[in-house]
């Protein structure tokens, strides 16, 4: 229901995977370039694919959308994009690294090492979101997530193009995800609760 | 505190624990990565924790060897990024012929596909006795089976399609022979090749290359032990030979950039620069 949350955002992590790129497009173009806290975002993409994903979601955003990149420190206003057939992890002193282990749920990036990895640096200064998609990959990122005191938000049902991911994700999570949102709100909520001064807040879902 | 922050503390007293034990220095490697594999290494080893474990890694060098391998092995496959390679036959390979003789160091060689792709195209480019290739890693047991030069018949399929996107017009079947569920790979490839053990993080110079390959290695460690790796590869490399990364590292911001081309952009195959 409600969550009362105490701490300061550090990061958001968004995992998505099938109609997951016009997911990104419509909830990137709702941020700012003020942006107060750095987004990770691992998109399944296919092994060979040319890496053209950040170029496209920067041109219709007013933050800055690259590839990430090995040792970059996480930047706010920034939205760093998983290269294809590389693992993306973050370090615990928010710096970005790689990895080539084996698909996690068949798929490299994998949203679950990037999410587990994040929770570990992050805490409860974490915002998790799983987007549309057709597999589970995020399923247990998320657990990791809600286990290390992070706020996790899952694309609601009726507006995914695949509901699947988003479903696995609420299952994982006992139906006791912090948010269930339309893409369409998702922006002002992840900039309310970035955003946050006041110490704790409750608010009417 | 709770379990992942005692972990953490167990994860570091064994590393410290296996630097003093084995001599092998784990504590600059990346650690999320070294984490990830290191939980998986635990899952299936039948221990409950880190702490556990930790006795028979230090007494029981077969245990220290699996973990050393769950650590370390980068699973690979021929012509792993076959731009790369395709980048690697058409700007590369033309230049080394030129010389009479060429020196290859492949640092990180794991199982040996990436030799073994290397071998073959020189052999296709005519190199066939004009080099020789050395082919470290830091894991026997990995060297061993390298050096064997026997692979998954059921791989080939894959391999075959990376190895023609790579620019290959021979029958890759050519290359091997099938017997039951294994490809044997021809003895020939692997006449230029020395498969031998090396510390990337404290054994010396390898001597003078012409081409250094050191591909999705580093990704793996801190950026200290990075520099160090990119300084040692510097001093075997001499104006005009090559070093290449994984097409993910760059020599981006490193003291060393200005003195090397970048000659394939997005490739990661870089030259040293004359004079």
């Amino acid at each position: 229901m409600d969550k009362v949350h105490q701490n300061r955002i550090k990061a958001i992590v968004l995992g998505a995977s099938a109609g997951g790129a016009a997911a990104l497009q419509t909830l990137l173009a709702q941020l700012p370039k003020t942006f107060p806290v750095p987004i990770l975002v691992v998109q399944h993409i296919a092994a060979d694919s040319a890496n053209t994903l950040a170029k496209l979601l920067g041109t219709r955003s007013a933050l800055r959308v690259k590839e990430a990149e090995e040792c970059e420190l996480i930047q706010a206003g920034t939205a760093y994009i998983a290269a294809a057939n590389y693992h993306l992890l973050v370090e615990t002193n928010a710096s970005l690294s790689l990895s080539i282990d084996a698909p996690v749920s068949f798929a490299r990036p994998s949203i679950d090492v990037l999410f587990e990895s994040a929770a570990m640096a992050f805490g409860t200064g974490l915002i998790a979101v799983i987007l549309t998609g057709a597999n589970s990959d995020g399923s247990l990122g998320m657990k990791k997530v809600a286990q290390k005191g992070g706020i996790t938000i899952v694309q609601d049902l009726k507006d995914a193009e695949v509901p699947i991911m988003p479903a696995a994700a609420l299952s994982a999570l006992r139906d006791e995800a912090d948010y269930v949102v339309p893409i369409a709100q998702l922006g002002a909520l992840l900039q309310r609760l970035s955003h946050r001064i006041d110490r704790s807040i409750v608010h009417d879902r | 505190m709770d379990l992942d922050a005692i972990q953490d503390v167990e994860i570091n007293l064994l590393l410290q624990g296996i630097r003093q034990v084995y001599g092998h220095n784990f504590l600059d490697y990346a650690e999320a990565s070294l984490k990830r594999r290191l939980q998986h290494w635990l899952a299936a080893s039948g221990f409950a924790s880190i702490s556990e474990a930790q006795a028979s890694i230090f007494r029981d060098a077969t245990v220290f060897e699996s973990l050393l391998r769950g650590m370390t092995v980068n699973v690979t496959e021929m012509f792993r990024d076959p731009g790369f390679f395709l980048a690697l036959r058409e700007n590369v390979i033309p230049f080394l012929k030129t010389y009479p003789f060429v020196k290859i160091w492949h640092a990180g060689c794991s199982t040996g596909e990436e030799a073994y792709s290397l071998a073959i195209m020189l052999g296709e480019a005519g190199m066939s006795g004009r080099y020789r290739m050395y082919a470290t890693d830091i894991n026997e047991a990995v060297l061993q089976k390298a050096k064997e030069g026997i692979f998954p018949l059921n791989t080939m399929r894959e391999y075959t399609r990376n190895y023609q996107k790579s620019g290959g017009r021979a029958a890759f079947s050519d290359y091997y022979t099938a017997l039951y569920d294994r490809a044997i790979f021809n003895e020939d490839l692997r006449a230029n090749i020395i498969f031998s053990s090396h510390n990337l993080a404290i054994d010396a110079d390898f001597g003078e290359m012409n081409l250094i390959l050191c591909r999705n290695v580093m990704i793996y460690f801190k950026p200290i032990l990075k520099e160090h790796c990119i300084g040692l590869f510097d001093r075997c490399l001499l104006p005009g030979s090559f070093l290449c990364l994984g097409t993910k590292e760059t020599l981006d911001g490193r003291s060393i950039a200005n003195r090397y081309e970048n000659l394939v952009p997005r490739m990661s195959i870089y030259q040293k620069r004359y004079g």
